[in-house]
């Protein structure tokens, strides 16, 4: 089954166009890398394909079906793991894991969950209370309640310390093995490179590259 | 079932809110008790006071839903929570509901005790039964509500939203006011024209239109990309 694909995917914020007749294809089950400096498009894109932005020209599909048409649908398997960590910041890590899998009509094994990010132990702590780093993890914790199909993330390794970037690693890697198509968007070409095989440079909202993933590092690093 | 079910989820996580930071319900509290309090000194005389108790119940209770709307759409916007129970497979009118329902809950919890105050302050007779005075209140509540939860959802998404809140809300809520303070004084004052009916239909159409209509809306503010 075919897995995402944008053709002359645009969208623009008042008069100014951030993103450009943006067309991909990612297979399904495999992973792209997302690269280009800030204010490039990529948090844009990634959004319109999360279904949270409506594009202003073009389509998207995921699994041959059209995101934006079928977005109430999807959004069940769609998971955007972005700079917003969605947390409520008077609850536990425990407690927003339940209540956001509750709003959904989902029941994960939350001790399970926050183990595997490395949570475990945070106790009634709230959320205010969390490092950056813990946020984030939490916050990936939140993207996996979904068992998600699509997974979109934006700058995944900032804010977290070694062993985070692991847990980060960790959990991609496991999301690949399930079969899930991955965009990721990251300053770290070189870390994203080990969980996709494409990548895309993005400048001023257009496609300014496209290649192997494994070649991307060398992209970043003329850039 | 499963719609009740996500409404029901969603009620809980603003309870559970309200539960883990207490200082914004105990704030709504002081603020409509020094409403009242300030509103009996502003009186001309203390023989007028009865005859105002359910203009100062419901004042109160306008004037401190403001604050508890923007504090509870607030919490929304703080990390994009709201945007992402947007992306969750949530429908939005579930959200609508859930919300507006927490809001008419933390309304109600305000308005026991103030009309507790009111009548400690104001002294107002009391002709009506407690369940005719509870069901005008419960009402009024859901009646503020609904709007209320439309109206903070379209503030927090401009600048300066506690400014733009009152002022998109209060022109919404006063024949939800107006319906409420005349069933409130006929259940204090007594009804000998058999009336207060009349204003309790009024505010059962006030809620069936808000609490269908707002929701509609909301999903359209919400979801528009």
């Amino acid at each position: 089954m075919s897995g995402l694909r944008a053709h002359e995917l645009s969208r623009r914020f008042g008069n100014r166009w951030v993103l450009v007749r943006v067309d991909l294809e990612v297979p399904a089950g495999e992973g792209l890398l997302l690269l280009g400096p800030n204010g490039s498009g990529k948090t844009t894109l990634l959004r319109c394909l999360a279904t949270a932005l409506k594009p202003h020209h073009g389509t998207a599909t995921f699994e041959g079906t059209d995101l934006w048409a079928a977005r109430h649908a999807l959004r069940d398997r769609i998971a955007l793991l972005s700079h917003a960590t969605r947390l409520y910041e008077d609850l536990s890590a425990a407690q927003n894991l339940s209540c956001w899998a509750a709003m959904g009509d989902y029941r994960p094994d939350v001790p399970a969950l926050l183990h595997r990010v490395g949570l475990d132990g945070t106790g009634s702590k709230p959320v205010r209370a969390f490092s950056a780093g813990m946020r984030r993890r939490l916050a990936l914790a939140l993207a996996l309640v979904k068992q998600p199909r699509l997974v979109l993330f934006d700058e995944p390794f900032s804010a977290l310390d070694p062993q985070g970037r692991e847990v980060v690693g960790g959990v991609l890697d496991e999301l690949r093995g399930q079969g899930a198509t991955l965009v990721l968007s990251t300053h770290h070409a070189s870390l994203g490179a080990r969980f996709c095989t494409r990548a895309v440079r993005l400048e001023a909202g257009r496609i300014a590259w496209t290649g192997p993933a494994a070649e991307a590092r060398d992209v970043v690093a003329d850039a | 079932m499963r719609g009740l079910r996500l409404v029901l989820a969603v009620v809980r996580k603003e309870l559970l809110l309200e539960w883990r930071d207490p200082s914004r319900l105990t704030g709504l509290l002081v603020f409509s008790a020094a409403l009242t309090l300030l509103l009996a000194f502003a009186m001309p005389g203390v023989h007028v006071l009865p005859d105002v108790a359910a203009g100062a119940i419901w004042l109160g209770l306008v004037l401190a839903s403001t604050r508890s709307l923007d504090q509870s759409f607030r919490t929304e916007v703080e990390n994009g929570a709201l945007e992402g129970l947007v992306l969750w497979p949530v429908p939005s009118l579930v959200i609508f509901h859930g919300k507006a329902l927490a809001n008419a809950i933390v309304l109600l919890l305000v308005a026991v005790p103030l009309t507790a105050l009111v009548f400690v302050l104001y002294h107002p007779r009391m002709h009506g039964s407690v369940v005719d005075l509870g069901v005008v209140l419960t009402l009024g509540c859901m009646a503020l509500a609904a709007p209320g939860t439309l109206v903070a959802a379209i503030a927090t998404q401009a600048r300066g939203s506690s400014a733009l809140l009152p002022v998109l809300f209060f022109p919404l809520v006063v024949p939800v006011v107006l319906a409420a303070t005349r069933a409130t004084t006929l259940v204090l004052e007594g009804d000998p024209m058999d009336q207060v009916g009349a204003w309790v239909k009024l505010l059962l159409v006030f809620d069936l239109a808000h609490w269908t209509l707002d929701g509609l809306l909301f999903s359209r503010i919400v979801d528009e990309g």
